[in-house]
C-alpha cells in the first residue's frame, strides 16, 4: 500500500474531523450524537489498527534500515519525512492496539462532553503514531510536543478532583524538558544543514558538542520517561487523569522517552552516551529501588501503579544505555510489555473506580467474593507486573538486567533487588484490595466484570501471554535494527 | 532620476497620503453620516497601496533618503494588510458604540503612511519623520475614547513617554550626524567601516533606545500594559501588529544596514534588551488578570524574541525577523478580534475569568482562542512555533545559543499564562450567556485562527521563500 505510513498516522486525525462533522450535523439529538461519535471513533481506531497490523505484517525484518519511507519537500526549515524501522513499527502497533481498548473502556465512564473526548483521543493517536513514524527532526518535535495539548485537555476536562493542578504540572514539566531539546535540534539543523534523522545519525558530531546535545535531549526524554528525580509529575497526572487517559499515558506516552533515547541519544551521540552511562545507571538504579519503596507506601491505587511505572522504566533506561544487544532488546521488549501490563492495571483500577468512585486502597478489601472474574484478571496483571515467568514482564526484565549486568554489575545487582520490591508492593496491593474481610459496606454491591470490560481485557491477556511465551515474535522484528544500532555504537566508541 | 520614476517609486505612499486627504475631506464635508464610507475608502486605499507596493519598482529616491527595496516591499504588504484589518475592526467597534467618527480610519491610514516611510527610510531624517508621523497618529488613536478616563490616561502616557523617546532618538541621531558628518545610511556605513568608534556608538545607543521604545521592549516597556488596557481595542490591535512590525523592520534596517560593521558592538546592547524583555514579559504576565494587560506582557516577550533575531544578524536573522513578525501580526490581530467579538450583556470581555466556560456558549471562539493562545505560546505545529523556530534557529546559527536557550526557558514560564486562558475556557464552569458576535470581528478572528492552524502549514513555504527574498536586500552575507 503506498503512503501507508501517512495513512496510519493521519487516519485518526481524519477520523477526528469526521466525528466533529457528524456531531455538528446532529446538533439537536444529543443521545444519537454521542452514540454516533463513540461508534465512529471506535471504527476509526479499529481501522487504524488494521492498517498498523498490515504495516507490521508487510514489514521486512531482515532489513535494518528504515522502510516505507516517504519523503517530500516542505520548506527550507523542515521536510516531510516518514519511515519505520524494526523498533518503531512495533510502537505504532502498540499505539494502534491500545487506542480501541481505551475507547471501549471509556464507553460508559465518560458522560460529559463525549464528542470532544473522542476527538481529543483521535488527535492524540495521530500525534503519538506520528512520533514513531517521523524521520524529520522538526516533524518529530511537532508530534512529540503536540501531544501535550490533547493530554492537557484530557486531564483537565475529564480528570478528577485536583485535575487542574495535575494538568498544569504535566504540561509545564514536559514543556521545560522539551524546549531544551528544541534548542539542541536547532543547533543540529544549523550545523549539519539537514533535518533528516537518518542523515543526522550519520553525521559525525564532534566529541566537544556531544555532551551538551546529549544533555538537552536527555532533559526532554528523561522527563517524559520519567526518570528519577524528574518523575514527580507522573503520579499527579495519573491519579487525576480519567482511566483511558492513564492507559495512554502509561502505555504509550512514557515510551516516547525510551524511544527518543533509542532514536537520538544513543545513535547520534555515542561518545556522550558512553560518558553519561554511569549517570543513567545511577539514576535508573535509584529509580528502581526508591520508587518501589515509595510505591509500597501509597494509599492511592493509581499512585501506586504510577510509581511502579517509574520503577519499570528504570529498567528500560539502564537496558538502553547498557548499549548491548540484550540490553536494547530487553528495553524495547520491556516497553512493549509494560505498555500492555500497566495499561491493563490502570484499566483494572478503572473497573473498581467506576463502581465505587474511590481510589483509596483502604476503602477496598475482600472483593474476591463479589468479583471472582475480576480477581483473576487483576491477579494475572499483578503477576505480569511483578515479572512472573510466562508473562511478558519476565522477558523484558530478565533481558534488560542481563544486558545491564554486562555493562555494570552493581547496577544490575541493585536493580534486581528492586525487582523483589516490586513483588512486595504489587502483592500487598492485591492482598489489601482483593483479600481479607469486606469491611466497607459499600463494597457489598460491587458487581463482577460486564461483557464490555471482558472484551477490553481479553486482548490484553492474550498479548501478555503471547509475548511471554513467544518473545521471539518481537525479537524477529527488532533484531536487525537493534544489531545495527549496537554495531554502529561500538564502532563509534571504538570498542 | 526623473519625476515620473520617483512618483512610481512613491506610489504606495502617495496613494495613502492622497487617499487619507480625500477621506478626511469627505468626512469633513459630509459629516459623521459618512463615517462608514470613510472606513470603506480607507480600507480600499490600503488595499490599493498594498498592491502598488507589491508590484512597484525597486530603487532609491531623494538622494537615498527613501529606498524601496525588497525588505520594504515585504514589510509594506504586511503592514497595509494589518492596517486594513484594524480599519475593519475599528469600523465595527465604532458602529456598535453609537456615534461613529470618521477620523478613526483616517488616523490609521496616516499612521500607516508614517510606518511606510519608516520601513523605507534611507537616512536619519526620513527615519525620524516616519516615526513621528506614525506615532502622532497612534497617540490620538490611543486616546480616541476621549470621555473615558482610562483611554485619556493611556493616550497621555503614551504621548509623554513617546515624546521623550523621540527626543532621545533625535539626540542620538544628532550625535551620529555630528560624528559621521552625514545623515545618509550609506555614509554612516562608510563611517563605521571596520567597527564604530565610541562616539558613534554613543549616538547609536540613543537611537537604539528610541526605537526600542516603539517596539516596547524592556527596559522601555513601562507604558505598554497601561496603554493596552486603556486604549480602544481596535487601536491596540493596530499598535500590537503594524506598529510593532514597522519599528522592528526599522531597527533591522538601521542595525543590519549601516551599522552592520559595528555588529559586535551593538549586539550586546540588543541581546541585553532581548533578555530583559524575555524576563519582564514572562514574569510580568503571570499575575495579570486583565487580558489586554496580559497581551501587553506577551508582546514584550515576543519583541524580545524578534530582537534576538536582529542580534543574530545576517540574512538568516533578517529573514527570521520578517517571518516572526508576520506570524506575530496575524496572531495578535486574531487575539484582539476575538476580544472585540466577545461580550456579555454588552460589556466587553476584560478579565481572563470573563472567558470562563466559553466552550459551552461559544465553542467556535473557544477553539479560535485556544489556537491563538497555544500559537503565541509556541506549541507546534502552530504559527507561533514556526516563528520561534526561525528566530531561535537564527540565534543558534550565529552562536547565540545560550541566549536562545534562555529565551526558550522563558517561553515555558510564559506558557503558564497562555495555558490559563485555555484552562479558563475549557475547564471552568460557564458564567452565563455571551452576546451575539459582530460579523466583522468574528470573521477576522476565525480567519487569523485558521491561519495559525492549519493554514500556516501550507503557507510556510511561501512565507519562507518571500522572507528569504526580502532578506537579501541589505547586502548582508
Amino acid at each position: 500500500m503506498p503512503y501507508v505510513l501517512s495513512i496510519v498516522t493521519f487516519l485518526p486525525l481524519v477520523g477526528a474531523g469526521l466525528v466533529a462533522l457528524l456531531a455538528a450535523l446532529m446538533k439537536g439529538d444529543a443521545d444519537r450524537r454521542v452514540s454516533i461519535a463513540k461508534w465512529t471513533t471506535l471504527g476509526v481506531t479499529l481501522a487504524t489498527l488494521a492498517v498498523a497490523v498490515g504495516l507490521t505484517a508487510s514489514f521486512d525484518p531482515s532489513n535494518p534500515g528504515y522502510q516505507f519511507v516517504e519523503r517530500a519537500e516542505w520548506f527550507s526549515g523542515a521536510g516531510y519525512h516518514l519511515g519505520v524501522d524494526g523498533v518503531s513499527v512495533l510502537f505504532v502497533l502498540l499505539t494502534a492496539f491500545l487506542l480501541p481498548l481505551c475507547i471501549v473502556a471509556s464507553w460508559r465512564s465518560i458522560t460529559d462532553r463525549v464528542v470532544e473526548y473522542m476527538i481529543a483521543f483521535l488527535i492524540l493517536e495521530t500525534l503519538v503514531i506520528g512520533v514513531f513514524t517521523a524521520l524529520d527532526l522538526f516533524l518529530f518535535y511537532i508530534f512529540f510536543e503536540g501531544g501535550l495539548v490533547p493530554m492537557f485537555l484530557i486531564i483537565g476536562v475529564w480528570g478528577g478532583q485536583n485535575r487542574i493542578y495535575a494538568a498544569y504540572k504535566f504540561f509545564l514539566y514536559t514543556l521545560l524538558g522539551s524546549v531544551l531539546m528544541l534548542a539542541a535540534m536547532l543547533y543540529m539543523a544549523a550545523t549539519a544543514g539537514t533535518t533528516s534523522i537518518p542523515e543526522l545519525a550519520a553525521y559525525a558530531w564532534s566529541p566537544a558538542v556531544q555532551p551538551l546535545l546529549w544533555l538537552a535531549f536527555f532533559a526532554s526524554f528523561a522527563v517524559k520517561m520519567p526518570m528519577w528525580p524528574v518523575h514527580t509529575w507522573l503520579p499527579d497526572a495519573h491519579v487525576q487523569a480519567p482511566t483511558a487517559g492513564s492507559v495512554i499515558l502509561a502505555g504509550i506516552l512514557l515510551k516516547l522517552g525510551g524511544y527518543g533515547f533509542l532514536r537520538f541519544n544513543l545513535p547520534m551521540f555515542p561518545d556522550a552516551s558512553q560518558m553519561f552511562a554511569p549517570l543513567v545507571f545511577a539514576l535508573s538504579a535509584i529509580a528502581v529501588v526508591y520508587t518501589s519503596l515509595v510505591a509500597f507506601r501509597q494509599t492511592d491505587i493509581k499512585k501506586l501503579i504510577a510509581y511502579s511505572s517509574v520503577a519499570h522504566m528504570g529498567l528500560v533506561t539502564m537496558g538502553i544505555f547498557a548499549a548491548n544487544a540484550q540490553g536494547l532488546q530487553g528495553a524495547v521488549f520491556q516497553m512493549l510489555s509494560h505498555g500492555l501490563i500497566s495499561g491493563a492495571l490502570f484499566l483494572c483500577v478503572g473497573v473498581v473506580y467506576d463502581r465505587a468512585h474511590t481510589r483509596e486502597i483502604a476503602a477496598y478489601g475482600g472483593l474476591t467474593d463479589r468479583m471472582p472474574w475480576y480477581a483473576a484478571v487483576f491477579l494475572f496483571f499483578t503477576m505480569g507486573n511483578v515479572g512472573l515467568p510466562g508473562t511478558s514482564g519476565f522477558v523484558g526484565e530478565i533481558l534488560s538486567l542481563t544486558g545491564t549486568y554486562q555493562a555494570s554489575t552493581w547496577t544490575a545487582f541493585i536493580a534486581t533487588s528492586g525487582v523483589i520490591l516490586s513483588a512486595v508492593y504489587a502483592l500487598t496491593l492485591y492482598r489489601r484490595v482483593m483479600f481479607g474481610k469486606m469491611t466497607n459496606p459499600a463494597m457489598a454491591t460491587m458487581t463482577d466484570l460486564d461483557w464490555r470490560e471482558v472484551v477490553v481485557f481479553i486482548p490484553l491477556i492474550i498479548g501478555t501471554l503471547w509475548l511471554g511465551f513467544m518473545p521471539g515474535v518481537v525479537f524477529d522484528v527488532t533484531d536487525a535494527s537493534v544489531q545495527a544500532l549496537v554495531s554502529n555504537y561500538t564502532a563509534a566508541v571504538g570498542g | 532620476m526623473d519625476l515620473n520614476a520617483i512618483l512610481m517609486l512613491l506610489r504606495p505612499e502617495l496613494t495613502l497620503a492622497i487617499g487619507a486627504m480625500f477621506a478626511l475631506m469627505l468626512g469633513a464635508f459630509a459629516g459623521e453620516r459618512a463615517a462608514g464610507w470613510v472606513s470603506l475608502i480607507c480600507a480600499v486605499v490600503l488595499g490599493l497601496a498594498a498592491v502598488f507596493a507589491a508590484t512597484g519598482p525597486l530603487g532609491a529616491a531623494f538622494g537615498g533618503a527613501f529606498t524601496a527595496d525588497r525588505l520594504s516591499v515585504f514589510a509594506k504588504v504586511v503592514l497595509f494588510l494589518a492596517a486594513m484589518a484594524a480599519v475593519s475592526l475599528g469600523h465595527g467597534w465604532q458602529h456598535r458604540g453609537g456615534r461613529p467618527r470618521f477620523e478613526y480610519p483616517v488616523l490609521i491610514v496616516l499612521s500607516t503612511l508614517g510606518m511606510s516611510i519608516m520601513v523605507s527610510a534611507g537616512d536619519l531624517i526620513s527615519l525620524y519623520m516616519g516615526l513621528e508621523l506614525s506615532s502622532l497618529a497612534l497617540y490620538v488613536l490611543a486616546a480616541f475614547n476621549r470621555d473615558d478616563a482610562k483611554a485619556s490616561e493611556a493616550g497621555l502616557k503614551y504621548f509623554v513617554l513617546g515624546a521623550l523617546s523621540s527626543g532621545i532618538l533625535l539626540y542620538g541621531a544628532s550625535l551620529l550626524y555630528g560624528f559621521a558628518g552625514s545623515m545618509r545610511f550609506v555614509d554612516l556605513a562608510v563611517a563605521v567601516q571596520g567597527g564604530a568608534d565610541p562616539a558613534v556608538l554613543f549616538g547609536l545607543v540613543f537611537v537604539i533606545a528610541g526605537m526600542i521604545f516603539k517596539v516596547s521592549a524592556a527596559p522601555f516597556h513601562m507604558w505598554t500594559p497601561d496603554v493596552y488596557e486603556g486604549a480602544p481595542t481596535p487601536s491596540v490591535a493596530f499598535f500590537a501588529s503594524a506598529s510593532k512590525m514597522a519599528a522592528l523592520v526599522l531597527i533591522a534596517r538601521v542595525l543590519l544596514g549601516p551599522f552592520a560593521d559595528a555588529a559586535e558592538q551593538w549586539r550586546q546592547v540588543v541581546v541585553l534588551v532581548a533578555m530583559l524583555s524575555f524576563a519582564v514579559g514572562a514574569l510580568g504576565g503571570l499575575r495579570q488578570r486583565n487580558i489586554k494587560r496580559l497581551l501587553a506582557y506577551s508582546s514584550i516577550a515576543n519583541m524580545g524574541y524578534a530582537l534576538l533575531a536582529v542580534a543574530a544578524g545576517g540574512t538568516i536573522g533578517l529573514k527570521a525577523v520578517l517571518v516572526f513578525t508576520t506570524l506575530y501580526v496575524i496572531d495578535s490581530i486574531g487575539f484582539f478580534a476575538c476580544l472585540l467579538a466577545l461580550s456579555r450583556r454588552g460589556n466587553p470581555i476584560e478579565t481572563i475569568d470573563d472567558l470562563a466556560g466559553l466552550w459551552k456558549v461559544k465553542p467556535g471562539f473557544a477553539i479560535a482562542l485556544t489556537i491563538l493562545s497555544l500559537s503565541v505560546l509556541g506549541m507546534p505545529p502552530l504559527a507561533g512555533f514556526w516563528a520561534k523556530v526561525f528566530v531561535f534557529g537564527a540565534a543558534v546559527t550565529s552562536g547565540l545559543w545560550v541566549f536562545a536557550a534562555i529565551g526558550l526557558v522563558a517561553s515555558v514560564i510564559a506558557a503558564f499564562y497562555y495555558l490559563r486562558i485555555v484552562k479558563v475556557m475549557w475547564f471552568d464552569a460557564p458564567v452565563g450567556e455571551a452576546d451575539r458576535s459582530p460579523r466583522d470581528a468574528r470573521w477576522l478572528a476565525m480567519a487569523c485562527a485558521a491561519f495559525s492552524f492549519p493554514l500556516v502549514l501550507l503557507a510556510l513555504g511561501l512565507l519562507d521563500g518571500r522572507a528569504a527574498w526580502a532578506a537579501q536586500s541589505l547586502g548582508l552575507g
